[in-house]
């Protein structure tokens, strides 16, 4: 256990300096930021200074390094923009995001498992149609436009639940601001999260029908049957925890995805997280944001991973850990 | 036993039948025979034959789109074949129990040997943990599995094959059923560990007094431990009657052809006999006799469907050809033909 962990943070160290050499020079390629910090009527000499301030003089390799070293202390670098560090700007917008992709997960767990055991059981239902239908419909549908129906609805039309923002009362717990501690809280991350959601809930939907519908001709099925268990011991114990091992990996995964990619959820909803955060860094080309936003990311894949792993040793005991190619 | 005159399970014109798109198969069609305490009787044929949906069938676990269409069951007087779900999962390993062809396959992987025994005992008796767990401890000695403390504890891909299907005979024994259906439970293991297993299932028959049907395609097997044999064939017994009449000298031209397929030593260097051509399929079966394309004895009868006839005393045969003793005598090679 604590030898496949060493192995796999190393090669995480690994996988992090390669992304930050791909994420560093692609952000390089992408533009000049001074067209856009420096202002049209500044002089010549107005101009050099901003760029020399910024670092922007020097070429590639030595900027490249320079971040480097300044990252393995920690510094991500300076926010262009608001001449604050890059890294604590993402870290004062980080629990937002989280906050809306946890409850995005809450909501494809608590529904999307449910449904798909009950789409499998009995695949030819109507009910089994139906959902199955629906989790095309979750899958197909571009985010934007039922966010914006989702407002139109419950916002405008309803008026049940409020459309922008984080709810006001932020409370603390173990340093993490929160809003989910009150109703109010509640009330604002419902549409953003059942928007983010959909469609990991669609996909959790397909992937549990699936296992489902694999493990209950398994013989082990046939056989708890023959002892006599009632339909739901076998289902909730000799079905779920098998169904559960395909179910953790993905949500795993896709958890990263939901954290990285509620960019387009956030813009909707005016919720104030990361994914924000980088639309509008890009718009002004405020590269230290855009590069300590994406290693951030790659943190993130890379630590999910991990629990993964770990988290399948837990559900199937034929894994042990040293059997896993690390 | 309080009645043995009745017996533990009267199985009547059994129908199976599977209504599939491509048509209505029938994998059980017109099955009867009966087990009392204490016996053993043995299905015998080949793939297909429909001896295992006959298990499933007595178990009421036969998967959509089969269905149990006729006949009855009866276990111990009572009609079982169209009883509530209720019902069926009381008797179901309780009164009736079942092991599996596969043991690589039977246990739940991500559950612990404890765990699937002990919800075997607590699903049809209120009683502790403990006492459930000291109840599955015993069973697993029974079985012949040492440590058994520590092996309850233990997950399923920690046992080998042959003490994999010791744990399912242990959970199988657990409530001491009155009836066992083994499905092949020896095929996929070794010989050895097969004539150990063997051993002690007959011992264990004995001692209880439970009825057993075992289902297989090996002749041997059937030979050592059952009292009387069903021979299948495409979802019909073919014949039916005690195992040493039946295996000295068999009436049914496919009995014959399987009894000749055994390898033996006394015709060392011969070619293999066996039955020439495949179990037609139960889509569409030839009209009259299904044995007909692959039978040696074959005449214009055959296009019409045999009924059961007595050849031989206490023995039902269905052919219209059926071997007479001398025939079966010298085993002939016109089988292989």
């Amino acid at each position: 256990m604590t030898v496949f962990i060493i192995r796999r943070l190393m090669q995480a160290a690994l996988v992090v300096l390669i992304m930050s050499f791909l994420v560093f020079s692609g952000v390089f390629l992408v533009g000049d930021p001074t067209e856009i910090l420096v202002a049209d009527d500044a002089d010549q000499a107005e101009r050099a200074a901003v760029i020399e301030s910024l670092g922007l003089d020097k070429p590639f390799h030595i900027q490249y390094l320079r971040f480097l070293t300044k990252a393995a202390e920690g510094d991500l670098g300076e926010s262009f923009v608001f001449n604050e560090p890059a890294l604590q700007l993402i870290l004062d917008r980080l629990p937002a995001t989280m906050e809306l992709a946890i409850a995005a997960l809450l909501i494809s767990i608590v529904f999307g498992i449910p449904l798909g055991v009950i789409a499998g059981l009995k695949p030819d239902a109507v009910y089994s149609k139906f959902i199955m239908t629906g989790s095309i419909l979750g899958f197909s549908l571009p985010t934007f436009w039922v966010g914006i129906m989702l407002i139109l609805l419950f916002s405008v039309q309803l008026g049940w639940l409020p459309s922008t923002g984080r709810g006001d009362e932020i409370h603390y717990v173990f340093g993490f601001p929160t809003s989910l501690l009150t109703l109010d809280g509640w009330s604002h991350v419902l549409l953003p999260a059942v928007n983010l959601a959909l469609f990991k809930l669609s996909a959790v939907t397909r992937l549990a029908r699936a296992g489902t519908r694999e493990v209950v001709h398994q013989d082990y099925v046939k056989f708890a049957r023959a002892k006599g268990l009632t339909d739901q011991r076998v289902i909730f114990v000799h079905v779920l925890k098998n169904i559960l091992i395909p179910v953790v990996t993905v949500l795993g995964l896709e958890f990263g995805g939901l954290v990285a990619f509620s960019v387009v959820t956030e813009t909707i909803f005016a919720w104030p997280g990361i994914g924000k955060l980088l639309i509008d860094s890009i718009g002004l080309l405020d590269r230290p944001v855009i590069v300590a936003y994406l290693m951030i990311i790659v943190l993130l894949f890379v630590f999910l991973n991990l629990m993964v792993d770990i988290c399948y040793s837990l559900l199937d005991p034929r894994v042990r850990l040293q059997d896993i190619k690390a | 036993m309080a009645n043995s005159d009745v017996p533990t399970l009267e199985v009547r014109n059994l129908q199976t039948h599977f209504f599939t798109r491509a048509g209505v198969v029938k994998a059980v069609d017109d099955v009867s025979f009966s087990v009392r305490p204490g016996e053993v009787l043995g299905l015998v044929g080949e793939s297909g034959s429909g001896k295992t949906v006959t298990g499933f069938s007595i178990l009421g676990l036969v998967d959509e789109p089969g269905r149990v269409v006729g006949g009855e069951i009866l276990y111990k007087g009572e009609n079982i074949a169209n009883a509530s779900d209720e019902r069926m999962r009381r008797l179901r390993g309780n009164n009736i129990a079942m092991i599996f062809q596969d043991p690589m396959m039977t246990l739940n992987p991500v559950l612990r040997v404890d765990t699937q025994m002990i919800e075997a005992i607590q699903a049809h008796e209120n009683v502790s943990r403990n006492e459930a767990w000291e109840r599955s401890r015993a069973a697993l000695e029974q079985v012949g599995i040492p440590a058994a403390e520590e092996r309850l504890k233990s997950y399923p891909h920690q046992f080998s094959g042959g003490m994999r299907q010791r744990v399912a005979i242990a959970i199988a024994l657990l409530n001491k059923p009155d009836l066992i259906v083994a499905d092949e439970p020896t095929t996929a293991l070794d010989v050895t560990i097969q004539g150990q297993i063997l051993y002690e299932v007959q011992k264990l028959c004995e001692e209880t007094g439970t009825a057993m049907i075992w289902i297989t395609h090996d002749l041997s097997v059937v030979a050592g431990l059952a009292d009387e044999i069903c021979v299948m064939y495409a979802g019909r017994v073919v014949e039916h009657g005690t195992v040493n009449d039946v295996l000295d000298n068999p009436a049914h031209p496919y009995t014959l052809g399987l009894i000749n397929s055994v390898p033996s030593r006394n015709r060392r260097g011969e070619p293999l006999a066996q039955i020439p051509g495949m179990t037609p399929s139960l889509l569409n079966l030839p009209k009259g006799c299904p044995f007909k394309t692959r039978c040696p004895r074959v005449g214009p009868d055959c296009e019409i469907e045999p009924a059961i006839t007595h050849p031989v005393t206490a023995r039902d045969v269905r052919c219209h050809y059926p071997v007479t003793a001398g025939e079966a005598a010298a085993p002939t090679s016109e089988v292989t033909a």
